[in-house]
């Protein structure tokens, strides 16, 4: 609803005789352009030239990080699945080959075509393992081929390791338990704490 | 065969051909200019990828026109759709067999009109041929059975009529003048002093103005491209025109720039005189250029004309980019109004004139200020109108903004 207070009544501009011939403006538009015609050009010649780019915070292609043994950092906990609004992360998860977690993702598919690039699965992941690349050029034949699956998204990572490093690597480092059977659950909480773990 | 070329008939030929190979590869240089001049006015480089500086872009351009899909649409009437694109380019190219290129030039012995055809009604012929180039459009929007495609040649039609007659007064005003209807007289009247020796420009700058204009409008460009306006027309009459039959209309409407440019050049600036009064100076290497029936002086004054041709060419591209489009009661208004009533005053004008035996004197320009200053005072003194509001229905009360 508008109210009455909102309206603000603006009066057609009065013309001058020049504007109503309507020549004289059009020589001064003439005028305008002739002197773009020699200004400096802001064109990027895009494949050679490439404008510098806010690698941190930049929302491109996903990578699933790997730690530092080599290892996906992803622990199958599904929450970037659950805070995905576009319903483009699909995850298989399965019981852990290494002793230091329990469960360990067989399947990771992102849909980038389905993908809105919102960060929300950086922002949900515990683990720091899934993230955001500044890579923004990836193309495909297919909408298949626009599926990344694990490995993909683990190449991903090779490919902009340089670029931009893991923000902490030993996020998962709770190696308190090598070997031996898996501890009681409250055990399970101090192991969290173990050092080495940022205080979330 | 040399012989041959020797007379006019066989020289003509030549020309012909000559011609057409200069102003088709013309056309399609004129395209990748337009793209490069927009780019540049929009502080972009333009296309550069095809060749050095995007030199073989026309090229691609004319792969791409002949490689793809030729559309035609179920209903359209066909004859008629496939006719529309030729008729478009072929007037527009037909226009070039009158204009005087460069004068004359001796060879074997023959003196030979550097000109397709050199016809006593050469005038008549180019305003003639100029005319038909709405049957383009007329048809091509009529026979695509597309609502969009006949709201643009509708269009087109009201816009081509309105234009022709500011159109034709700006060249009775040239007639008058120089009392001439052949193009090379016309030309040779401005360069020699016996006869005008000035331009047709310093003389009747309003009628270079109005003229200047109304080309704008009968080539279809922008500011007067309502017949294609794209956002609200979709491509008007080009909406259904697919591959090669619409790169005919493109490059029709190219040739009836340079043709058009041609034309300005021919009828107001002197043709290939290389600045105004040359021929009153007396000086021998001015002399020889303007009228030396040798192959040099034929090759330096054509290309002199093509420098004045390429002038207009881009001038009509920079207007292109800087003018918006005007509406269409603004359009209609801007003829009727404006420029009719100027050019009768012009024509009324040059007839005082050449009655009192006094065509080309400082009166004609001066006659011309007089006619400005009168429609200058007249805008200053009526009551501004608000234009497009229909001021016939009671105001609609309850919006924002309204009173």
């Amino acid at each position: 609803m508008i109210r009455d207070s909102d309206i603000v009544f603006v009066d057609e501009p009065r013309l001058t005789a020049a504007d109503r011939l309507y020549l004289p403006q059009v020589v001064m538009g003439l005028k305008t352009t002739f002197r773009h015609l020699f200004k400096k050009k802001v064109t990027l010649q895009y494949p050679e030239e490439k404008r510098p780019m806010r690698v941190e915070n930049y929302r491109g292609v996903h990578r699933l990080n790997k730690d530092e043994k080599g290892r996906v950092a992803c622990v199958a906990c599904f929450m970037c699945e659950t805070a995905c609004p576009a319903h483009c992360i699909h995850i298989e998860g399965g019981e852990a080959p290494w002793p230091d977690r329990e469960k360990y993702p067989i399947k990771f598919d992102i849909d980038e075509l389905r993908c809105i690039y919102c960060g929300m699965c950086e922002e949900a992941c515990p683990v720091d393992a899934i993230e955001l690349t500044p890579e923004f050029s990836i193309v495909g034949l297919s909408r298949e081929e626009m599926v990344f699956d694990k490995e993909k998204l683990l190449e991903m990572f090779d490919r902009t390791r340089e670029l931009k490093p893991r923000k902490n690597p030993v996020i998962t480092g709770y190696e308190y338990n090598t070997g031996g059977p898996i501890p009681p659950s409250d055990d399970q909480t101090e192991g969290l704490k173990a050092p080495g773990q940022p205080q979330r | 065969m040399y012989e041959f070329f020797t007379h006019q008939f066989g020289f003509s030929i030549l020309l012909m051909a000559v011609l057409l190979g200069i102003i088709m590869t013309a056309v399609a240089y004129c395209i990748l200019l337009e793209r490069k001049v927009a780019a540049w006015v929009q502080d972009r480089i333009g296309p550069n990828r095809a060749g050095p500086f995007g030199l073989l872009q026309p090229l691609a351009d004319g792969v791409k026109f002949l490689l793809k899909e030729d559309i035609i649409s179920r209903n359209v009437d066909k004859p008629l759709f496939v006719l529309a694109p030729a008729i478009a380019f072929t007037v527009a190219l037909i226009g070039f067999a009158v204009i005087p290129w460069a004068g004359q030039v001796r060879l074997g012995g023959n003196l030979l009109e550097v000109q397709v055809a050199s016809i006593d009604v050469g005038l008549l012929y180019l305003l003639a041929v100029g005319s038909l180039a709405v049957y383009g459009v007329v048809l091509g929007g009529w026979a695509s059975n597309n609502k969009y495609s006949f709201y643009g040649a509708m269009r087109a039609t009201a816009q081509m009529l309105s234009y022709e007659i500011p159109l034709g007064l700006a060249i009775l005003v040239v007639v008058l003048t120089t009392g001439q209807l052949r193009l090379e007289n016309i030309v040779a009247w401005q360069i020699d002093p016996a006869a005008g020796g000035v331009w047709n420009l310093l003389l009747h700058p309003l009628a270079f103005v109005l003229m200047l204009i109304t080309v704008f409008a009968e080539a279809n460009r922008l500011p007067f491209d309502l017949a294609e306006a794209e956002q609200e027309l979709i491509g008007g009459y080009q909406t259904e025109y697919s591959a090669m039959k619409m790169g005919l209309f493109y490059l029709g409407e190219y040739a009836h720039m340079i043709t058009s440019s041609a034309f300005i050049a021919v009828l107001f600036l002197g043709g290939w005189e290389l600045f105004p009064g040359s021929g009153r100076l007396g000086w021998g290497w001015i002399d020889w250029l303007n009228t030396s029936p040798s192959i040099a002086a034929m090759l330096l004054r054509f290309a002199i004309m093509a420098g004045k041709i390429f002038f207009f060419i881009f001038f009509f591209m920079w207007v292109r980019w800087t003018i918006p489009r005007f509406r269409f009661d603004q359009l209609m208004r801007l003829a009727w109004r404006g420029m009719v009533p100027m050019g009768l005053g012009l024509v009324a004008l040059t007839g005082l004139l050449v009655y009192r035996g006094q065509p080309a004197t400082f009166w004609a320009p001066v006659g011309n200020l007089i006619i400005v200053a009168v429609i200058m005072l007249w805008q200053v003194v009526r009551k501004p109108t608000v234009t497009g509001r229909q001021t016939h229905l009671p105001p609609v009360t309850g919006f924002a903004g309204t009173r």
